[in-house]
């Protein structure tokens, strides 16, 4: 008996120690025969809620995409087409909106979607008392700001957003918001079932009492573990759903997603909800079975604008053009991203142009030059790099600092601190360059923009300001002509890209590997995904 | 006897109540907190946030409150996964853990015995340097590595075992052996030395001179003596097993407990560092005590504190 263990045991791990050695990558499985219509896919985490008043993340975003279904929807082009509305009037000073509900729209446990339900969502997402962290995408209704920061006793009654009847739902802004259609289409702007979130707040907690209008509803949910979507049947436009389920395990580790996948359990492994190893993406790509999609987002350098040396825009600017994007991406990164010579993703259109030619050493060599005289020093003060801990960024800080020691000479110390004190570093102005990135919370450049702002505006940390690039986005903000509008905010960019509070790295891209069988999943412009019309072919 | 446990009852208290303390105080003093984020949001709704979880009290009676909580047993909501409360994170994850734990350490104990009594009876034999080539590949060879190694052979090339998730028995295996593998290799370790100076004491040679057979030597007289010091390991041990099953279960997308401790300091959900700690804590006091206990029942040379020298 012992001997027998000892042999099993001592066999298995020679076995192991001489196989590991061989390596390689594993083919995957195979099959033929045609499959049901069930998607497996990985979650990098357990969604931290399935209520779309309280969801603040992308996984969260997921499933809730996947369980509700709002006024609108994006298409393929991320386009908002109607979904429960089916109607949609705008005023001519495109700030009051009238929906009418589509006939038939039911929750999942047969009770009716009115516009009451709406009404009462978003008011509850702007209640200082449900602490809903992304109520402030809500802020575009009149009033909607005041009342959640309980500003001239504002009450919930004159908030912008009105059941006029069960089927008609008129909504006032406070500016002509040209995006706001899409803003329907995304999840704090979902409708809530009224009775099921008063009867339980915990209703979003569990399968079982778990009420959404999507095109999927929830079977199961083994939290941390597994969770199970269905076709929901009482939805309004079922006939387009094909999928019967989607699985989703939550799996952390990358590396074990990626060989799930290789060994056919998942159907689907990599961005938006899970993630790929970063060393096996430039294997994947060379056997051409990664996918690539650019996103609306932004890797960038934030300079402190108040301490020196990074109060003169020249030397800002040397260290911005000193930078070689192309060989970051080439080499580091390896992800198919964008360089970035601009701060807006170029799927928004707003400057085709890049502002500045990418690693223009000449140019930085002269700005820091000038720069320094303007300063009136002759050597540089000691320069700091701060950056998250993560293999990523440490490897981009690495490959910079080496670049600017061999474009303008200058010697860059790198730090390192975990994610939380980083931020709050950053947040309080104790840096000096400091990475972040922006990822767009809806397809428009003011979201790119209007971080900068105001000096101590929350996601600012440069503490740059600049009175023309103010005036731009707050006269963009109430112009209802949208060529003129997008010229205020071209020129507001300008403005930007001359001062460089930021030195734009470049624009995220999300990669993914999936099964050819597997077809119609949407990754809209923003990263978002959608499995309403996916299938398996 | 119940003047001694009652004594180290009060102790554990304090021990208990030193530790709620200093883990709340040092988290104050780690800068960011729950909602500090990339994408910062407007000061009132952060006010809103603090009103609603009780950040907004002073830190004193948070303090209060924290102790209160953890009397009464209510840890409170988590943080980043408003779907769940702290209890219900522990009472979720702790049972996986226990079961992940458990399963490991008798293949530990089990295995690591064999070896160890095989080692030592074959002293100077192939299996004695195969068993120990083993005890040092256990020991030199971190667990995520051999998750990995257990993965790519028995799953991806062999097929025998799922690569990961939690769903049935088949599941368990891959994960035992992972996080048995270096306990395992210490025990055998442990015993072979053991039973090889067991084994040259003179009683061994009597009860060999009376005629009495190799096994009945081995296994009456050798091995409970020789067993001792591993023993006085399996305390720590089962504790390490319990606690320390984070990247093991990281691997192999195992919902235990492990986990919990490590995400949740990184993401400053307060509640759930204090829960864990709490629950992990309690956990070491009573196996602490518990293993105090077993050394008087198996040697009883061991006295209580309590009742004179020791």
């Amino acid at each position: 008996m012992k001997k027998s263990l000892f042999a099993l045991l001592s066999s298995l791990l020679l076995l192991g120690a001489a196989l590991a050695g061989c390596g390689g990558a594993s083919q995957g499985a195979q099959q033929e025969e045609s499959k049901p219509q069930v998607l497996r896919i990985n979650l990098h985490s357990e969604p931290p809620t399935a209520d779309p008043g309280l969801a603040e993340d992308s996984t969260s975003g997921g499933i809730v995409r996947a369980t509700f279904d709002g006024l609108t929807r994006l298409d393929a082009e991320g386009k908002p087409q109607p979904s429960v509305a089916e109607d949609i009037q705008i005023s001519e000073d495109l700030k009051t909106y009238t929906f009418k509900i589509r006939d038939g729209v039911l929750w999942s446990n047969g009770d009716p979607v009115t516009a009451h339900d709406f009404e009462y969502a978003w008011k509850r997402a702007l209640d200082p008392a449900t602490a809903a962290n992304y109520a402030y995408q809500l802020y575009y209704i009149k009033n909607g700001e005041k009342y959640n920061k309980k500003e001239g006793g504002i009450t919930a009654d004159d908030v912008g957003v009105k059941a006029l009847d069960d089927k008609t739902l008129q909504v006032e802004l406070e500016n002509p918001t040209p995006f706001f259609l899409e803003l329907t289409a995304f999840y704090t702007y979902y409708p809530v079932n009224k009775k099921v979130v008063e009867a339980n707040p915990q209703w979003a907690n569990e399968a079982a009492t778990h009420v959404g209008n999507g095109p999927f509803k929830m079977e199961s949910w083994e939290h941390k573990s597994k969770l199970v979507l269905v076709k929901n049947d009482k939805y309004w436009e079922k006939d387009k759903v094909k999928l019967e389920r989607i699985e989703f395990s939550m799996i952390e580790d990358l590396s074990t997603e990626l060989s799930m996948y290789e060994n056919g359990d998942l159907d689907w492994a990599g961005e938006p909800l899970g993630d790929l190893p970063l060393d096996a993406i430039p294997a994947l790509r060379d056997q051409g079975r990664l996918v690539t999609q650019p996103i609306a987002g932004t890797y960038w350098y934030k300079f402190n604008t108040e301490k020196e040396p990074f109060n003169n825009v020249k030397i800002r600017k040397a260290f911005a053009y000193a930078i070689n994007r192309q060989a970051i991406i080439d080499n580091v990164t390896r992800g198919g991203e964008l360089p970035a010579m601009g701060a807006v993703p170029p799927s928004m259109n707003l400057n085709p142009e890049p502002f500045f030619k990418d690693n223009d050493v000449e140019t930085a060599k002269k700005l820091l030059a000038e720069g320094m005289q303007e300063l009136g020093i002759t050597k540089l003060p000691p320069i700091t790099l701060s950056y998250n801990t993560h293999d990523g960024h440490k490897k981009i800080a690495e490959a910079i600092q080496d670049q600017w020691k061999q474009a303008l000479g200058v010697d860059v110390t790198l730090q390192n601190t975990e994610w939380k004190v980083y931020i709050e570093d950053l947040h309080e102005g104790n840096f000096q360059i400091g990475r972040m990135g922006w990822l767009g919370d809806f397809n428009d450049p003011v979201n790119f923009l209007e971080l900068f702002k105001d000096k101590y505006g929350g996601n600012n940390d440069t503490r740059w300001e600049h009175p023309k690039f103010k005036e731009l986005l707050t006269q963009s903000a109430v112009e209802t002509d949208p060529e003129k509008r997008k010229q205020l905010l071209a020129e507001a960019e300008k403005i930007f890209m001359e001062e460089m509070p930021v030195a734009p790295i470049y624009f995220y891209t999300m990669s993914w590997v999936k099964d050819d069988d597997v077809k119609g999943v949407i990754v809209d412009g923003l990263g978002n995904v959608d499995y309403k019309w996916a299938y398996i072919e | 006897m119940l003047r001694y446990l009652g004594k180290r009852i009060v102790y554990m208290v304090i021990a208990l109540f030193l530790i709620v303390t200093a883990t709340f105080w040092l988290m104050q003093a780690v800068p960011g907190g729950p909602f500090t984020s990339e994408k910062q949001v407007p000061p009132e709704i952060e006010a809103a946030l603090n009103a609603y979880y009780g950040l907004d009290k002073p830190v004193f009676q948070q303090y209060l409150d924290y102790l209160v909580r953890v009397v009464t047993w209510d840890l409170g909501p988590s943080f980043k996964e408003k779907a769940s409360t702290v209890n219900q994170i522990i009472n979720r994850g702790f049972p996986i853990s226990l079961h992940l734990g458990l399963q490991s350490l008798a293949i530990a104990v089990f295995g690591g015995i064999s070896l160890g009594v095989i080692a030592a009876l074959r002293h100077s034999k192939w299996q004695d340097y195969t068993a120990m080539v083993i005890a040092v590949l256990g020991l030199s060879v971190p667990n995520f590595i051999l998750a990995s190694f257990y993965q790519y052979i028995f799953s991806i090339k062999l097929g025998w075992f799922p690569i990961a998730q939690w769903e049935g028995f088949e599941y368990t295996v891959l994960p035992s052996f992972a996080l048995a593998a270096l306990p395992l290799a210490f025990i055998a370790r442990l015993t072979r030395s053991n039973m090889i100076e067991v084994m040259n004491q003179d009683y061994i040679k009597t009860a060999r001179a009376k005629g009495l057979s190799t096994f009945t030597t081995t296994v009456k007289h050798a091995i409970r003596n020789a067993l001792l010091p591993v023993v006085s390991y399996l305390g720590p041990l089962t504790a390490n097993i319990l606690t320390g099953s984070f990247v093991v279960e990281r691997i192999f997308g195992v919902p235990g407990l492990g986990r919990e401790f490590v995400v949740s300091i990184s993401n400053r959900d307060y509640t759930v560092i204090m829960g864990t700690t709490v629950f992990y804590a309690i956990l070491l006091v009573v196996l602490v005590l518990l293993v105090d206990l077993a050394y008087m029942l198996i040697d009883p040379r061991i006295k209580l504190a309590d009742g004179g020298k020791e």
